[in-house]
């Protein structure tokens, strides 16, 4: 019945405060989940890391800054934060360059160009899970195919996720292929938005190969590279699942980033020390949101979308 | 025939010389160089694809091999004879059917719960009034800056203290909203015109009307990329459930491939034959939703 033209009010008279009620009620799931979970939690992290707790987790009483101080002097931690940074170079570096090389590896008009992006793509399907499992059956030192392909070159067998020496590269390997899906489409995507025109031009100007990359392609896309930089430095800086399943940390805390020490302190092996795990967690978060800042304000000054 | 694959194989490049210039003369070249650095791409490509496939390859043949095969030494890489016996084997060891469900249910109530409150507070940042939209708007995008590892704690206490430990509330309650999902459809929302609100107004559609037969049905890619991305992510879990739950039953499916590796067995043929079945969905979505997936991704580099 409301159809008629004329009963229509004027835009921004009628329903003001209603609008605006409308507005609240809209945004409330929302918020209530935020406060709840993401909110609360980041006051109680603070404030646990504060406390002191009993046998079972609870906060007992106040101890200011003790647990930070604690971990700064801690080689054990100290060792933690090396890991953890080692990591994520081990996985960023290769993992963004690699993607890198793909992509400008397809823009070079082959056959099946789509056929093997798809397969490019395929790690992306994988869950942090499934791929470390996988994973672990081909690092296994007796029946693995990794041992077995060096068997094949006359060499010895490595303990792949034994061997402090090869634990976190082996993790870290695990990861990189993870994540080798995710930054070939986020790469791809880039090259798709370049102007079809730019790259013409530069090719009837005789720019091939190499030369092409270099000047055009890469700094195109600049933007994107960076993004992904970022987005693979906190995914990285975050990654617990292929370490709780490849190496639980181990061996001797070779592998022990710092999500999997708040992961250990808080809950592994009936541990629930939430006072030293808290200051963990606050300082991951502090390093997450340094990174996340940095991209923000690179992205404010440098880079104009239209 | 031949030049819908020749345009198809050229993909996004140039479509102005595609039709004018047959392929075969730049696949040429024009100089032995050019055909020396073209082997080398391929051969560069071949061996990049061979390594990023061969997991996905070995994990899909493995789930078939039998027990002596995928313990010999040097392994095998090609099933002899094909067995169906670790699947049988994973399903007896792991409750997989429970689990399956379990990752089911969890993810399809994560992903339209989010789409639901995400559409609501999308709505509401392009279509109403609001005096504080600034600030809420930060607060949406706060969010998303904050690592989830970081706050896992009071989430786990806060949960068990309301007893939803080991529940599917427990599973879910923390993912029912996002920030991503609010800033992704805010971006597609705002693409609409805005006479489109204007004309639904002089027609008498109120917001609710508005929301739901004309701005969703607009907004079908975006509300696809979206769902696609939810569902991945929710399906994929793994330190959440791994601490939230205690039993077998009430475990994900990830938790689950999990546990087939710590058992007494460790058979890799059982490992890999979960990790096939719990592949099934995502595969399935990153094939025929790549497209989607792209958007979806990308929605954050590209503003």
């Amino acid at each position: 019945m409301p159809t008629a033209p004329h009963t229509a009010p004027p835009p921004g008279r009628r329903n003001r405060w209603g609008e605006h009620g409308l507005a609240w009620a809209f945004l409330l799931p929302s918020l209530v989940v935020f406060v709840l979970f993401i909110g609360y939690p980041l006051g109680r992290t603070i404030y646990l890391s504060g406390h002191a707790n009993d046998l079972f987790g609870a906060p007992s009483r106040y101890v200011g800054m003790k647990h930070y101080t604690d971990l700064l002097t801690s080689a054990d931690f100290r060792r933690t934060l090396v890991t953890t940074a080692l990591f994520t170079v081990l996985t960023v570096v290769p993992g963004v360059l690699g993607a890198l090389a793909l992509v400008l590896l397809l823009e070079n008009r082959i056959r099946g160009v789509r056929l093997l992006r798809s397969a490019f793509a395929l790690p992306f399907a994988f869950s942090v899970a499934s791929a470390s499992v996988v994973f672990a059956v081909f690092f296994n030192p007796a029946s693995g195919v990794l041992n077995g392909l060096l068997s094949h070159l006359g060499l010895g067998p490595i303990g792949w996720l034994t061997d402090s020496r090869y634990a976190l590269l082996s993790v870290a390997v695990t990861t990189i292929w993870m994540s080798l899906g995710y930054n070939v489409l986020v790469l791809s995507a880039g090259i798709g938005s370049i102007p079809a025109e730019i790259l013409e031009a530069a090719r009837i100007d005789g720019a091939s190969g190499l030369r092409l990359a270099r000047s055009i392609t890469v700094p195109m896309l600049g933007p994107n590279l960076f993004f992904l930089t970022v987005v693979s430095t906190v995914h990285a800086l975050q990654s617990f699942g292929q370490i709780h399943i490849l190496t639980k940390g181990g061996p001797d805390g070779a592998t022990r980033t710092l999500v999997y020490s708040v992961y250990e302190k808080a809950f592994a092996y009936g541990s629930s020390d939430f006072g030293t795990a808290s200051a963990q967690a606050v300082v991951l978060l502090v390093v997450v949101l340094a990174c996340t800042a940095v991209q923000f304000g690179v992205l404010e000054r440098k880079v104009h979308y239209a | 025939m031949t030049v819908t694959a020749t345009e198809a194989g050229a993909g996004s490049q140039g479509g102005a010389e595609a039709p004018r210039r047959p392929r075969t003369r730049i696949l040429a070249g024009r100089s032995p160089r050019d055909l020396l650095g073209r082997a080398a791409v391929y051969l560069l490509l071949a061996v990049a694809v061979v390594t990023v496939a061969f997991p996905v390859y070995y994990a899909i043949a493995g789930a078939f091999m039998g027990p002596s095969e995928l313990s010999s030494y040097p392994p095998a890489l090609v099933p002899h004879s094909v067995t169906g016996r670790n699947f049988a084997g994973a399903v007896d060891t792991i409750p997989l059917a429970r689990q399956y469900a379990n990752s089911a249910i969890v993810a399809t109530v994560i992903t339209l719960a989010q789409l639901f409150t995400s559409i609501l507070a999308a709505y509401a940042f392009v279509f109403l009034p609001l005096k504080a939209r600034a600030v809420v708007f930060g607060v949406f995008l706060a969010t998303l800056m904050v690592p989830w590892e970081a706050i896992i704690i009071p989430n786990y206490l806060t949960l068990s203290g309301w007893g939803l430990g080991n529940t599917y509330f427990g599973l879910v309650l923390p993912f029912l909203a996002s920030g991503f999902g609010t800033f992704m459809l805010r971006q597609s929302f705002r693409q609409l015109p805005g006479e489109l609100r204007d004309a639904a107004r002089i027609d008498g559609a109120g917001h609710w009307r508005f929301l739901w037969r004309i701005v969703v049905p607009l907004n079908k890619p975006a509300l696809a990329a979206l769902s696609i991305y939810v569902f991945l992510s929710a399906w994929n879990q793994y330190f959440w459930p791994l601490i939230i739950t205690r039993t077998a039953n009430m475990q994900t499916l990830q938790i689950g491939l999990t546990s087939l590796r710590d058992s007494e067995m460790a058979d890799p043929g059982l490992i890999l034959a979960g990790v096939v079945l719990s592949l099934l969905p995502t595969l399935a979505l990153v094939v025929f939703g790549q497209r989607f997936i792209v958007r979806g991704l990308t929605a954050g580099a590209v503003r």
